[in-house]
């Protein structure tokens, strides 16, 4: 192995460490969010803890298994920009199942006007 | 995982470098492999179809006045008579989490070249990927045997067997998929067909042990998605 194949090598793989320590991570989250459901957490406690532990996963996963980490910003940002429309398209649809919600008490419970 | 030098050329890190990268008149994503790119582009458009059937499942929950069925009941087993809830769920949270992390490590020793440790990791995936679809056929038959039906079920509000088939039974389709292309991919590596470069199917590229990256690409956005059905539909 030459001088130049052997940098090439150490560009392209990370210390086994690293993955270790991020799958020992997750399985700790992971057990954390099932410990939300076996105690029981309700309102904003749950929901909050819910989406910190997934967002830290989902986060983990990409940046660390999937090497988002490492990559070139060329790719990350085309990854990760169109996000923002399925967070726009989550508000839309907020407001939209709101106003069905409404309706349907108005008019199936309260029996209209 | 890019290289950050292309033909002895350094190439700039940072907001700089993309923004040389996009304005080079040249390819853009440099230093990835075209399978990789394309790999990345196809696991965007999923993320769409899972967000759509994750959003049209927070609509449907929203707006229905009837209560929901409380997924820690329904989802719960008896061991020795007592119920444990979500029990099986996290059981297969952690075999997806467990196959995902030999995954990382497949695709790691994979660029080592070092191929026996590489094959064995991705067949304990290819294991790990089919407990979890069997686990999920235990699931969905015992809430079928249950009465839960697309069109109604007897916990709570009707929409929820809709919603459960379709985005777990999407998900366990994309889980199947990978399981198959991991015990081919299993036998790719021992076969050394990485080592010999030997061509694969419907393809002129060389056999490269990138393509077990682009494989774990996939598998890992198999247990991305699984993170968020975990946490919407089974924890919310």
């Amino acid at each position: 192995m030459n001088e130049t194949t052997k940098k090439e090598d150490q560009t392209s793989t990370q210390k086994i460490g690293i993955y270790l320590w991020i799958w020992l991570l997750l399985f700790v989250l992971s057990f954390f969010s099932y410990m939300v459901d076996w105690y029981q957490f309700q309102g904003m406690l749950r929901w909050s803890l819910i989406l910190f532990f997934m967002f830290l996963k989902a986060g983990l996963i990409m940046a660390f298994f999937m090497h988002l980490f490492w990559e070139r910003y060329a790719l990350v940002n085309v990854l990760l920009w169109p996000m923002t429309a399925i967070a726009c398209f989550i508000f839309l649809m907020t407001a939209e199942f709101k106003y069905t919600l409404f309706s349907r008490f108005f008019y199936f419970v309260v029996g209209g006007a | 995982m890019s290289e950050q030098k292309i033909d002895g050329f350094e190439l700039k890190p940072g907001f700089k470098g993309m923004a040389s990268d996009t304005g080079s008149d040249q390819t853009m994503f440099k230093g990835v492999h075209w399978g990789k790119a394309m790999m990345w582009i196809f696991l965007l458009s999923d993320t769409f179809v899972f967000s759509c059937f994750l959003i049209s499942y927070m609509k449907g929950r929203g707006s229905t006045i009837v209560d929901w069925p409380n997924t820690s009941e329904v989802f719960s087993l008896y061991v020795g008579g007592v119920p444990v809830p979500l029990l099986l769920i996290a059981i297969m949270t952690f075999v997806l989490i467990t196959s995902s992390g030999t995954m990382a490590l497949a695709v790691k020793y994979g660029y080592e070249k070092n191929r026996k440790m590489c094959g064995w990791l991705i067949l304990a995936t290819a294991v790990g990927g089919l407990t979890f679809v069997g686990m999920q056929v235990f699931e969905w038959s015992k809430l079928i045997h249950e009465g839960v039906r697309p069109w109604g079920n007897p916990f709570g509000a009707s929409q929820f067997g809709s919603f459960f088939f379709m985005i777990t039974g999407f998900h366990g389709f994309h889980v199947s998929i990978g399981v198959i292309f991991l015990f081919i991919y299993t036998y790719k590596v021992f076969a050394g067909h990485y080592e010999s470069k030997k061509r694969g199917w419907f393809t002129k590229m060389k056999g490269d042990y990138v393509e077990i990256e682009i494989l774990g690409l996939y598998w890992h956005f198999v247990d991305l998605v699984w993170v968020f059905i975990f946490a919407f539909f089974y924890l919310w």
